[in-house]
């Protein structure tokens, strides 16, 4: 990892990282805050319009955070990956400037009117911003999404006689199948994520007593969102675009499960150590014949193990998306498990006298946050070599001019600058959480000059 | 088409500093004017709504070179690595400083955040200058289309290059100096009392500083690059350009003593587009000229994108940026009068 190359893809890989802590709150956020806003409406019941207000802090306090660390992956595009950027600037730009075009000017100007015009705007067109805000924010992702699905499936290209990849049909572009399985998955986990949070924080809110009637509504609301997105989680979005993979990028698959060897009726293994040398699965624990099952819907049916192909395709850190994989499976497997049970206490009316499952609920929030995390490594760990996959290996789409010496300055800087920017957003979400949602002032009321996160309700 | 997508690059990017360059120039008037919390605080709400917004048409521009000029965004942002992850960090740290300013009542919390916000700003104002210098200037592009410069060498503009010359630096500091103003004129608008009066004042002294500089930089701009010279000697019709500058600057100075402030505002952002314009028409038909050996030079022929994809681009772009401006005028409207 001391060359250019290993440094730009580390660098990546961080900046990656840290970046993606942030926006599948924002986007499950989004969503929670119409449902709180409409229930509002519907309900007349101001509680629920105090309760977006809080949640209306946290996301604007995720939303800054998503900026900041988001635009350095726009650019690092051109800055570590200048030789990919050239091959096929012509076909991602499209989708990345449409990002920029269609979504971050409706998001950057509809939050600044939710968070500061609700005196002003009424409740309607209040609810109105809220729903740009979360069109916006879905939108936006869904390029994102449509980038990456291109560089996983690469579809409605041509490449010219100079090497570089020209777009050919903008419609295969936008109507990739990779993309539809891939967004929907990606949506729905942020959902989770938001419910997962919001049901959490109700949780803590309960237990301690303290505005313990909007932890009601945080846990019934999160609770209610987390149990329908865990399943479609899981399916038909996870299945959908498992076997996505299955299709196209088989050798990855055998990766994901560490299966070595062709199998008839393959087993899916729960844990397992890959071992690279022997080439082999240590330890397995394993259920016979469900891998099969669950790639071609019969017992028998034969997967192709990893030895079927040729070495320099196989992703190169097969461990960690071995692990990855199966964190995310797991961790979904989990997740499910803790909605179902919360959904079913929350019908019988026993959720709130339940502190251990409200213990559970609260200790869960990093649960997501692992979860979406390990699913974005499965999904880039799983491309490689491929950058694009099977036109342009990884080692040939790194910036041919910056060097290591360089790289390894922006990355200590990028490390640096992180690490106090991760300090800072938990100190500031320590303190709104600090002071609830009970403060929430309505539109009318004016926060006090030097106290609090972006002025609410007073605009001018 | 190629140069179609040009025009609309240099439009996206004048809309950038006209639109982000009056929250950079905030944050200056701020550091230099504002002299309580209290103040800075009423300076910084005068951007609070939409810099945001603003900032997004960087991202857009950015956006549009990617998919319009490909090899033109791979060797621009390769060859400018250092000054980019300087960019990017100062931005950041403005995000930050603008975000988290009223989130906590510490003592010690404001200050640093308006120093921060006061600091990138200055600093973003200055590079961004540099980086216009150099597109003018020209960089030692390699027969691959790549470069890499330095920050600095021997500070002279020649070889060895680097980002920093004693040129580059020169437009830095016009860019400051006109973004100060822009800012002031800015905040002249938002706000009353004597915050009011003493940044009218500031902008005046901003106003004398971008003559003197933007004069001095236009002159040596010709000796340094001389394809401008050629451009205008070709094509006499891109005297416009210049003169709009021309007009904008005096506008600024005669609408601002008349208190004028809207349109001293408006009048200063023609003047920053003017002079965009100007290098953008002085350079074309290049976007990155190669300095020492000019038949390097990445142009609208060599560095744009297939045909097909600049006319779908069309197709997406001018709706998309229909929206966006509807966007940014409701919240204008929102956000217009004075900030208390």
């Amino acid at each position: 990892m001391n060359s250019a190359l290993g440094i730009d893809r580390l660098q990546f890989a961080f900046t990656i990282t840290f970046h993606y802590i942030f926006p599948p709150l924002t986007i499950g956020l989004a969503l929670l805050i119409v449902v709180l806003k409409t229930l509002a409406l519907w309900k007349r019941d101001e509680s629920y319009n105090r309760a977006a207000r809080f949640w209306a802090r946290i996301f604007s306090i995720n939303f800054a955070m998503g900026v900041v660390t988001g635009i350095p992956m726009e650019f690092q595009f051109g800055t570590n990956w200048a030789a990919f950027s050239k091959t096929a600037g012509g076909v991602i730009g499209q989708t990345l400037a449409m990002e920029g075009v269609f979504t971050f000017f409706l998001e950057s100007s509809f939050l600044g009117l939710f968070l500061y015009g609700e005196k002003r705007l009424g409740p309607i067109l209040h609810w109105g911003s809220a729903f740009l805000l979360f069109l916006g924010s879905w939108l936006s992702g869904f390029f994102i999404i449509a980038t990456n699905a291109w560089m996983q499936h690469p579809v409605g290209y041509v490449t010219g006689s100079n090497g570089q990849i020209a777009l050919d049909s903008f419609t295969r572009l936008l109507l990739n199948p990779w993309l539809f399985w891939q967004y929907w998955h990606n949506m729905i986990a942020a959902v989770v994520l938001a419910s997962f949070v919001m049901a959490g924080l109700g949780a803590f809110y309960v237990l301690a007593k303290k505005s313990a009637e909007y932890g009601a509504i945080f846990v019934r609301v999160g609770v209610i969102a987390g149990v329908a997105s865990t399943l479609l989680m899981i399916f038909p979005t996870g299945d959908g675009q498992g076997r996505m993979v299955a299709q196209n990028q088989p050798v990855t698959l055998a990766a994901f499960e560490g299966l070595f060897e062709t199998t008839k009726g393959a087993p899916i293994v729960f844990v397992g150590q890959p071992d690279m040398d022997q080439l082999r699965l240590d330890n397995p624990i394993e259920v016979p014949k469900v891998l099969s099952l669950l790639t071609y819907k019969r017992w028998n049916a034969e997967v192709k193990g990893l030895k079927e192909f040729p070495r320099n395709t196989w992703p190169d850190n097969i461990p960690l998306l071995y692990y990855s994989y199966h964190i995310m499976v797991g961790l979904g497997t989990i997740m499910v498990a803790i909605m179902a049970l919360s959904a079913f206490f929350l019908w019988r009316g026993r959720l709130r006298t339940t502190p251990a499952l409200l213990w559970i609920l609260m200790l869960s929030i990093p649960l997501p946050y692992i979860a979406t995390m390990a699913g974005w490594l499965t999904a880039e760990l799983g491309r490689q070599p491929w950058l694009i996959y099977g036109i342009m290996r990884t080692m040939h789409g790194a910036s041919p001019r910056v060097s290591a010496g360089n790289g390894v300055f922006s990355l200590l800087g990028f490390m640096g600058i992180y690490m106090l920017l991760g300090v800072l957003f938990l100190f500031v979400v320590a303190r709104e959480i600090a002071r609830g949602p009970e403060i929430a002032e309505g539109p009318n009321s004016s926060a006090p000059e030097n106290y609090g996160a972006p002025a609410r309700g007073e605009n001018q | 088409m190629a140069t179609l997508w040009f025009c609309l690059v240099a439009i996206m990017l004048a809309g950038y500093v006209v639109l982000d360059g009056f929250d950079l120039g905030a944050g200056i008037v701020q550091f230099f004017v504002a002299e309580t919390a209290q103040e800075k605080s009423r300076v910084l709400k005068t951007i609070k709504g939409v810099w945001d917004g603003n900032e997004v048409w960087l991202l857009a521009a950015g956006g549009t070179i990617f998919f319009a000029f490909p090899v033109l965004y791979a060797s621009a942002f390769s060859g400018f690595y250092l000054a980019l992850m300087i960019v990017l960090w100062l931005l950041i740290l403005r995000g930050i400083s603008i975000e988290f300013r009223n989130s906590s009542s510490n003592p010690l919390w404001q200050p640093l955040w308006d120093t921060g916000f006061a600091v990138a700003s200055a600093m973003l104002a200055v590079v961004f200058g540099v980086a216009l210098g150099n597109v003018v200037r020209g960089v030692p592009l390699d027969s691959d289309g790549y470069f890499f410069l330095p920050l600095w060498t021997n500070l002279v503009p020649g070889k060895p290059a680097g980002i920093i010359d004693w040129y580059t630096l020169l437009v830095g500091a016009a860019s400051l100096l006109a973004l100060a103003m822009h800012g002031s004129l800015w905040v002249v608008i938002k706000t009353e009392g004597t915050l009011q009066e003493r940044t009218r004042s500031f902008a005046a002294k901003c106003w004398v500083g971008s003559v003197v500089f933007t004069l001095l930089t236009s002159i040596v701009s010709f000796f340094i690059q001389p394809n401008l010279i050629k451009q205008f000697q070709s094509h006499p019709w891109g005297v416009v350009f210049p003169v709009f500058a021309l007009v904008g600057l005096m506008g600024a100075y005669m609408l601002s003593s008349r208190r004028k402030d809207v349109g001293a505002f408006l009048a200063s952002g023609l003047y920053l587009v003017g002079m965009l314009t100007s290098a953008a028409f002085g350079v074309f038909p290049n976007t990155l000229p190669s300095n020492p050996t000019p038949d390097l030079s990445l142009t609208v022929y060599n560095s744009a994108a297939s045909q097909y994809g600049l006319i779908i681009g069309l197709y997406w772009f001018i709706p998309g940026m229909a929206l966006a401006m509807t966007y940014s005028f409701i919240v204008y409207r929102h956000f217009a009068g004075k900030t208390g």
